[in-house]
């Protein structure tokens, strides 16, 4: 039911750990949810140098969680802002029906992370 | 090493019900040879099935399965007259059952749901506090299909006949694991499923005692008595009955099995992963049974990577569900938030090995490190 692509990003996600002198952080989920998304980025001349997750949750938040990071770096923070559920549901090659619901988490986590990054450095 | 979702079919089991699909392919209801062929047969898987269990060769009506007979069970009783009805039952039942409760709610009828301890054990006291004037069936199952708990159907069944109130019971996980007897149980109907015992998906029975009066719900040629109207599926009878006997025949050496394997594989995993709680009853429970809650590590995930190394388990986490909500059993049971979407149950079947559980835990192992290194909240 899922797809290759997710498959793939599931049992070798990309970009997991975090980065210890971290630019900006952002975390949602809780245990009560089933979902808990961290990721962690480094900026520099507003490009998002390294980005990094951890992931506790389903294999959609693991999926997603590792197509975000691919699709943010590189990236400038503005450009990364841009990122849409779409673009990351697209890249995943599409979500089984009904499996959608938690995928716009990992963008949330960046997002929240790239506004603790602007935050710090206003 | 989901078991208790389905088995394969014995090859016993498909041998037996091979001619009744060609050769051997009458109708029952016909009085010539074909037709009589086919009575026969019925007649002895009707045996077979109402040995195995204890039980009158008549008091044994075939269905389509376990969701039938419990419906034809809950459903039937019913009918009888006019006014308001009340049925007792658990909250961990099948959803076989509690959707089956809910429609007759839907109808005017009441249903109490008792609740169940921490090990998944029915309050029997809340039981028999619940009965009521009206109250005309108690229905628990007796033993649970996700943690294994087994039901002191014994005490149920004694509440239930002390107050001239109907049993049934749901035994679709127990029969061919425990020992079922109808009568040392004091239930008033029982139902079976083909597909958990190594029989054919698509066929199963209930167990009605003599004089206990039921209506219908599927209505034609009075097939089965009037119960259960409909030309019968011979070859998945046949299968059923073969089923029945074969596993009744083997009842002790694969229980034992079974559970030697279920011991092995609960000791190994809390003896080697940290952060681990074992659901269900420690001691009632179903041979073939172990569910296990891991912290920091998400149900479907797990199900996911072990099926990437060739083993196919279950889970009651919410992602893995079609409402997205985590199993209502698990969230009867009070486990912590921590614990309640990292379950997972694997049920053994009697062909499964020691070596074949060895294999599991050491593919568990690795599942678990691999997901508690990506996660953020494992402490590291």
């Amino acid at each position: 039911m899922y797809s290759k692509k997710v498959i793939k990003e599931f049992s070798s996600p990309q970009n997991v750990g975090s980065i210890e002198d971290a630019d900006g952080v952002g975390e949602i989920g809780s245990t009560i949810d089933g979902d808990i998304i961290n990721i962690s980025i480094k900026v520099k001349d507003n490009v998002i140098e390294d980005i990094k997750f951890k992931t506790f949750g389903c294999v959609v938040a693991i999926s997603t969680s590792s197509m975000v990071t691919n699709l943010a770096k590189g990236k400038t923070v503005d450009e990364a802002l841009e990122l849409t559920d779409e673009d990351v549901i697209n890249a995943l090659d599409g979500l089984p029906e009904g499996k959608d619901r938690c995928s716009g988490f990992a963008l949330d986590a960046l997002k929240m992370a790239i506004e603790d990054f602007q935050q710090k450095n206003k | 090493m989901d078991h208790s979702a389905t088995t394969p079919v014995d090859s016993l089991v498909l041998d037996a019900m091979l001619p009744y699909f060609t050769e051997m392919f009458g109708n029952s209801s016909s009085l010539h040879s074909f037709g009589t062929e086919a009575a026969e047969a019925l007649s002895t898987a009707r045996e077979q099935v109402a040995q195995a269990i204890g039980a009158l060769p008549e008091e044994i009506i075939f269905t389509s399965g376990g969701t039938e007979s419990n419906n034809l069970a809950i459903r039937g009783v019913i009918p009888h007259d006019a006014g308001k009805k009340h049925i007792i039952t658990s909250v961990i039942e099948h959803p076989a059952v509690l959707n089956t409760c809910e429609y007759i709610e839907s109808l005017g009828h009441e249903v109490t749901y008792v609740p169940v301890d921490s090990d998944g054990v029915a309050d029997i006291e809340m039981i028999e506090e619940s009965i009521r004037e009206n109250t005309v069936l108690i229905t628990v199952m007796h033993a649970n299909n996700e943690v294994g708990t087994i039901q002191p159907i014994k005490e149920i069944a004694q509440i239930a006949s002390k107050h001239n109130i109907l049993f049934h019971t749901d035994a679709v996980q127990t029969v061919g694991k425990i020992p079922v007897n109808v009568d040392e149980l004091g239930v008033d109907m029982l139902s079976i499923s083909s597909h958990k015992i190594h029989g054919p998906k698509g066929s199963g029975a209930l167990y009605v005692r003599k004089g206990t009066r039921i209506d219908p719900i599927i209505y034609g040629g009075n097939h089965e008595n009037g119960m259960r109207s409909g030309t019968e599926n011979i070859p998945g009878i046949v299968g059923l009955g073969k089923a029945m006997f074969l596993a009744n025949e083997s009842l002790d050496e694969d229980s034992q099995h079974m559970m030697n394997m279920r011991d092995h594989l609960i000791s190994q995993i809390c003896g080697s992963i940290a952060d681990v709680r074992l659901n269900g009853h420690p001691t009632l429970r179903l041979p073939n049974n172990v569910n296990l809650s891991f912290k920091y590590a998400e149900g479907e995930s797990m199900l996911m990577l072990l099926d990437m190394k060739g083993i196919a388990v279950s889970t009651g986490s919410a992602c893995s569900s079609k409402s997205l909500k985590a199993s209502h059993v698990l969230s009867s049971l009070n486990i912590e938030d921590d614990y309640i979407h990292g379950s997972l149950r694997i049920s053994l079947g009697k062909e499964n090995t020691m070596e074949e559980v060895d294999y599991l835990v050491e593919s568990l192992k690795e599942t678990i490190l691999k997901l508690r290194e990506m996660s953020p909240i494992s402490g590291q």
